[in-house]
């Protein structure tokens, strides 16, 4: 008997599809941003405010996923950007064949950042590249703040995370700090935006995070082809 | 769910492996798996079986070693494991730690039997 030693990174189907379409939003110039969380921690609505702040001349597009429904899509669309709803019939999340199969007909060059919502989902999404330049997590305050604890995959994995429905805090035993501090025990880089789409309180901040991190992805290609 | 997928490549893996030593025979297969890449060993061993079934790569042992995430600590420098992401340095004792890998999904070794020259040269001759 002999042991040899094997390296490499073993990849899986959807590991191969989603280099590809990162390999494409990088010849696009497109920041692609994967926002994940349970269901109803207000993914829908934070985008929709972010939709009504931006100017109509923005070149954002939006994918949603869920199990069944185009409610979503449909809430999305009154804003006037390109959006399309992602029916996944009964899988708990997106993957990087279905993400290829619903910007085929979109023009990626007169795109400058595409939003992916994902299933409401803490667990499998965290699996699944999409060819993303980043994930973002979601956690709302009336949900436990040892969920980072709890769900480590996506919050190691998430450049940021989202503090939803600050509004309630008033009224919930949700202990901000604690909550902080286990995403950072995950993911000791973790930055961390607190919103509340009901008020606008931290819009500004979330809005100015999107900013940045479209220009470190251009400052990154920049890099890359430099 | 993506541990079919990802059964498929390791045995790819094995096979490319294969190929570049004629004459051997693959017997197990060694991958390292993070406990935050999100795979469940139970499922990818089932599609590891039920991918080899009534192959050539049937019998082909798959062994998972499936790693806690580790933990850097940041006062003394020690590495060490994670388990329920109590950040404690096992070496000075500092809370003050962070958590540098857990996602990793790769191969780790192959095990092959080779034939014998003689038990070729005999295979031959029968």
């Amino acid at each position: 008997m002999n042991r040899v030693p094997l390296e490499g990174k073993v990849l899986s189907e959807n590991a191969r599809v989603a280099a590809e379409l990162r390999e494409r939003f990088r010849e696009h110039r497109l920041p692609v941003l994967n926002i994940i969380s349970s269901p109803g921690s207000g993914k829908t609505t934070l985008l929709e405010k972010t939709l009504e702040s931006f100017s109509p001349s923005e070149r954002v597009a939006v994918l949603t996923g869920d199990l069944q429904t185009e409610n979503d899509a449909n809430r999305l669309k009154r804003y006037g950007f390109p959006v399309k709803q992602i029916t996944t019939g009964g899988t708990c999340h997106l993957d990087a064949r279905m993400i290829e199969k619903h910007i085929a007909d979109w023009d990626l060059e007169k795109l400058d950042l595409l939003i992916i919502e994902n299933v409401g989902n803490l667990v499998c999404p965290s699996s699944y590249d999409l060819g993303e330049a980043a994930k973002i997590v979601l956690l709302s305050v009336t949900e436990g703040e040892d969920k980072p604890l709890k769900y480590p995959s996506i919050f190691f994995k998430s450049e940021l995370m989202v503090l939803t429905k600050t509004d309630l805090l008033p009224y919930v035993p949700f202990d901000v700090p604690a909550a902080i501090e286990n995403a950072r025990r995950v993911h000791a880089e973790m930055e961390v935006v607190k919103v509340s789409c009901l008020t606008g309180n931290g819009m500004h901040e979330w809005l100015t995070w999107l900013e940045r991190r479209k220009h470190a992805f251009l400052a990154e290609l920049a890099h890359l082809v430099g | 769910m993506h541990e079919m997928g990802i059964a498929n490549s390791i045995l790819e893996g094995v096979g490319a492996e294969v190929r570049r030593r004629p004459g051997s025979r693959p017997v197990k297969v060694g991958v390292r798996i993070g406990e935050l890449a999100g795979v469940d060993p139970d499922a990818l061993r089932f599609a590891f079986e039920a991918l080899t079934l009534d192959t050539p790569m049937h019998g082909l042992e798959l062994d998972i070693e499936f790693r806690a995430p580790q933990g850097r600590c940041r006062e003394c420098s020690h590495e060490f494991a994670i388990r329920d992401f109590e950040l404690k340095c096992p070496g000075c004792g500092s809370t003050n730690a962070e958590c540098i890998s857990g996602d990793e999904l790769e191969f780790a070794y192959l095990e092959v039997e080779e034939d014998e020259p003689c038990a070729a040269g005999r295979k031959s001759t029968e």
